[in-house]
């Protein structure tokens, strides 16, 4: 009786931790399916290892804490790290960078700020840039989609080898991924029909997915479809991915406007790297995330405007980790300076005045 | 700036939540009015907000339904009534409907079975009175707010007058889960809540009445426009939307009229009175039969209640009796709610009386509690968009576990009106209202020790000075003797 609520409500809504992050991953399988149908086994492995990593992280560190271990790893939210820091890894990558991204997620992301809902800034993409950083060969080793079962694809004993046991990617498998090389492209002086051209650019196959990239951040289709399908389960709203995903289009479409051969339009931008996975799953996370509607379409169109500046004219071709790790530390700053209107108060906080 | 302004126009409705209902159990049976008159009631002086009452009977004396028992003390309170003929058996300390179930001084009245009525009951026409006279007998029939606040009405309607409201709103949004006292009420008796909103009217001096009822209670929505019609642009009967907290008396404010009240303000700042469908009743029945409020309707439901309904009981009535009378398994009950579930008082056995304020009596299980351990706060900030006040739960409850209080109160703690949006839709299961309410009742006594220590430091302080006053007063007498008997000797002397 005593452990029952003692005071109003008493009436619980049936939202739970667990059913978010639940619904969270539930969005993001099929994009996560396609990107291992087109990788293959090996990113079958990867994705496996970082998962099973990110889960033994936390079952240690919360065990060395000394707080019950069960119940924590039971909601959900190391899973989804594990997750998406497996959906942001060039498909083929040793087991290794899954294991160090793990840690560095779950440890240095998240357990040492105090665990869940404590962290200042999103624990996938802090370690996703400090694995670009530390590892940027493996890191930027992208491979050309070869399905599960077709001609090209290795079978499950060298895929084993590749996750495993070092074996390097048979030449023509790897290259550049599309945004990397009309980077490089540019920078030999060349125009954007150009670089499009022979980086062998197609909309509608970078739209479905049909491009090479991270494991699971190449088929924008499944994962807008995905960030669509969790704000009508109500698990996120449209702030965030619609300033960002706004941004970086207006943006694009301006320079675009002004010179179309350096600047690609807005469809290239939105159909490339991490920006869309980025846009719903990621600046979405709710512990670096502002908390008010305003706070979050600053937030989102911060990520977005940083996202541009980098791929624009950045050193890095990818600048989605690092935008919404800049604007998580901005986080405390929104939340502090941008409030709900308290009723019969104004925005300063003084009583409103009487008619 | 106006034209950014005519932009930005605020949202009507912020925040809110939609519990699930749970009404259909009560809300489609009519209003049970033969519940049996229990062996003894249990009359609390202390219904109201405000100085509990005086009692004027004694000890053994006989009174009969409808007799002043106790009368209200100080500009607010509120007068108690025989609810039967009977006989004054106590006046004692007895258990409180509040979540201590604190004993507090209690008239107990032993029924007789007679229920005979005071003398000289008759009808009057409620518009051959002045208004003063409207507001008095309010007063002296004991009439509180019925919607679960329990503030005298004649204060509100006599504040209402001098401040020349411009609109009366009624309430009959009932945006509480359960509950369903009110839907019945104006489903069943539309013509007398509406003869009382004019007999308020006609109190206030005020020509302008709006009646909000959310859209999920049509037919109430449907025989109150029946009742209001003769009364055109009079009485206006609105819909609103079915969200909680509707009823909240400024979101209806807000809603219906478009003005918003400042903080620390009442609503009849704005020109505008509430009042409770129940309470426009109770008024109509003081007034217009001379009953003063002895019973009440109050909604008995909960999955441990076996046929829940609306009763029509006398006030002082053990909520057990009541339960009992609906049919409730005791040892299925989890927790024990006098109001609605969203705002109501846990309490911990029902063996309390009904109160004036009771709109519901809940036997929940634990399966409706669906409460469960606290977990970490993962500031999805759905609490945030939840507010209907505009607040930060989840910054206020780090604050106030950091025990940093007056910085709680900088995200508007002194705000919250305890609506219980924010923990109903926390996936964490942290209870912030019970956060909120520790910190403010925190803040209270922190204020009242603060106070106490600044009274005992300007006594100090007093005493001081009296006993320094008195001293030089000592040694100016001492010295003057001295000098007197100075001058003596040397007038010896010469």
């Amino acid at each position: 009786m005593n452990r029952l609520l003692a005071s109003a409500p008493f009436a619980r809504s049936d939202s739970q931790v667990q059913a978010i992050m639940k619904w969270v991953m539930l969005a993001l399988s099929p994009a996560t399916l396609f990107g291992i149908f087109i990788f293959g086994w090996p990113a079958l492995l990867l994705f496996a290892v970082t998962l099973l990593s990110a889960l033994f992280f936390e079952a240690a560190c919360l065990a060395l804490a000394g707080r019950a271990v069960k119940p924590t790893l039971l909601d959900g939210s190391a899973l989804l790290t594990g997750w998406l820091i497996g959906m942001s890894l060039p498909p083929w990558a040793p087991w290794w960078i899954g294991v160090v991204g793990s840690a560095l997620a779950i440890i240095v992301g998240k357990q040492v700020y105090g665990g869940i809902g404590q962290n200042l800034f999103n624990p996938a993409m802090l370690a996703r840039v400090a694995l670009l950083v530390s590892f940027p060969l493996e890191m930027t080793t992208w491979i050309h989609p070869a399905p599960l079962f077709s001609a090209s694809a290795p079978g499950l004993l060298e895929s084993f080898a590749i996750t495993f046991g070092g074996a390097a990617a048979a030449d023509g498998m790897t290259g550049a991924s599309l945004i990397g090389h009309v980077k490089t492209e540019f920078s030999q002086g060349h125009g954007l029909s150009e670089a499009l051209n022979s980086g062998g650019y197609a909309f509608i196959k970078s739209f479905l997915g049909w491009r090479s990239g991270s494991l699971g951040e190449t088929s924008s289709l499944l994962l807008i479809g995905g960030g669509i399908w969790l704000m009508r389960k109500k698990v996120i709203t449209w702030h965030i991915p619609l300033s960002m995903l706004m941004t970086v289009a207006l943006m694009a479409g301006l320079f675009n406007w002004i010179d179309a051969e350096h600047y690609p339009g807005p469809w290239f931008h939105l159909t490339s790297g991490g920006l869309t996975l980025a846009a719903f799953f990621i600046a979405t996370d709710y512990v670096t995330s502002p908390n008010s509607a305003t706070g979050q379409i600053i937030f989102g169109a911060g990520c977005g405007l940083i996202v541009y500046l980098i791929r624009t004219w950045g050193a890095y071709p990818e600048g989605v980790g690092f935008s919404v790790l800049l604007m998580n530390s901005l986080t405390p700053v929104i939340d502090h300076y941008i409030r709900p209107r308290i009723y019969g108060r104004d925005h300063k906080g003084r009583p409103l005045e009487l008619p | 700036m106006s034209l950014f302004s005519s932009f930005w126009q605020p949202k009507k409705i912020r925040g809110g939540v939609h519990p699930e209902p749970r009404k259909a159990a009560t809300s489609d049976r009519p209003i049970d009015v033969a519940f049996p008159m229990p062996a003894m009631l249990y009359l609390s002086l202390q219904q109201h907000v405000g100085q509990p009452a005086e009692p004027v009977v004694k000890v053994g004396e006989r009174v009969l339904k409808g007799q002043l028992l106790a009368i209200g003390q100080g500009a607010i309170s509120a007068s108690v009534h025989a609810p039967t003929s009977g006989l004054i058996d106590d006046i004692m300390d007895y258990p409180s409907a509040h979540p201590s179930a604190l004993p507090s001084p209690t008239l107990l009245l032993e029924p007789d079975g007679e229920d005979r009525w005071i003398d000289g009951l008759a009808e009057i026409d409620p518009f051959s009175l002045t208004p003063q006279e409207v507001c008095d007998r309010v007063g002296a029939a004991g009439v509180v707010g019925m919607g679960g606040a329990a503030f005298p009405s004649a204060v509100k309607l006599n504040l209402g007058r001098r401040t020349r409201i411009q609109t009366l709103l009624i309430n009959g949004g009932e945006c509480e889960p359960y509950l369903s006292c009110d839907d019945r009420l104006m489903r069943e008796r539309a013509a007398d809540i509406v003869d009382g909103i004019n007999i308020m009217l006609h109190g206030l001096e005020c020509n302008k009445a709006i009646v909000g009822i959310e859209d999920n209670k049509p037919q109430a929505y449907a025989a109150m426009c029946d009742a209001a019609r003769p009364h055109g642009g009079k009485i206006e009967v609105a819909q609103v939307p079915s969200l909680y907290p509707m009823g909240w008396d400024k979101q209806l404010i807000r809603y219906l009229t478009d003005k918003e009240v400042p903080a620390g303000g009442r609503a009849a700042d704005v020109g505008v009175l509430m009042h409770n469908v129940g309470t426009a009743y109770a008024v109509q029945q003081a007034i217009r039969f001379g009953k003063p409020l002895i019973s009440r309707i109050v909604t008995v439901s909960g999955d441990a209640v076996r046929a829940p309904r609306n009763v029509e009981a006398p006030i002082g009535t053990p909520l057990a009796d009541l339960l009992g009378f609906c049919g409730y398994q005791s040892e299925a009950v989890a927790r024990y709610v006098m109001g609605g579930p969203m705002m109501g008082d846990a309490l911990p056995h029902p063996n309390v009386p009904l109160v004036k304020g009771a709109c519901g009596i809940l036997a929940l299980t634990e399966t409706e509690l669906a409460a469960s351990d606290a977990k970490a706060c993962i500031r999805c900030s759905r609490c945030v968009s939840s507010c209907p006040v505009g607040l930060l739960p989840l910054e206020m409850m780090t604050r106030i576990r950091a025990g940093q209080l007056e910085a709680a109160i900088g995200y508007g703690l002194k705000d919250c009106i305890s609506c219980g949006s924010c923990s109903y839709v926390c996936p964490s299961q942290i209870p912030l209202v019970h956060y909120f309410k520790y910190a403010s009742g925190e803040l209270v006594s922190r204020q009242q020790a603060q106070h106490k220590a600044e009274q005992t430091k300007r006594l100090a302080e007093e005493k001081q000075a009296r006993i320094d006053r008195y001293k030089q007063e000592q040694a100016a007498l001492a010295a003057q003797r001295k000098a007197k008997s100075q001058q003596q000797k040397r007038g010896e002397a010469a």
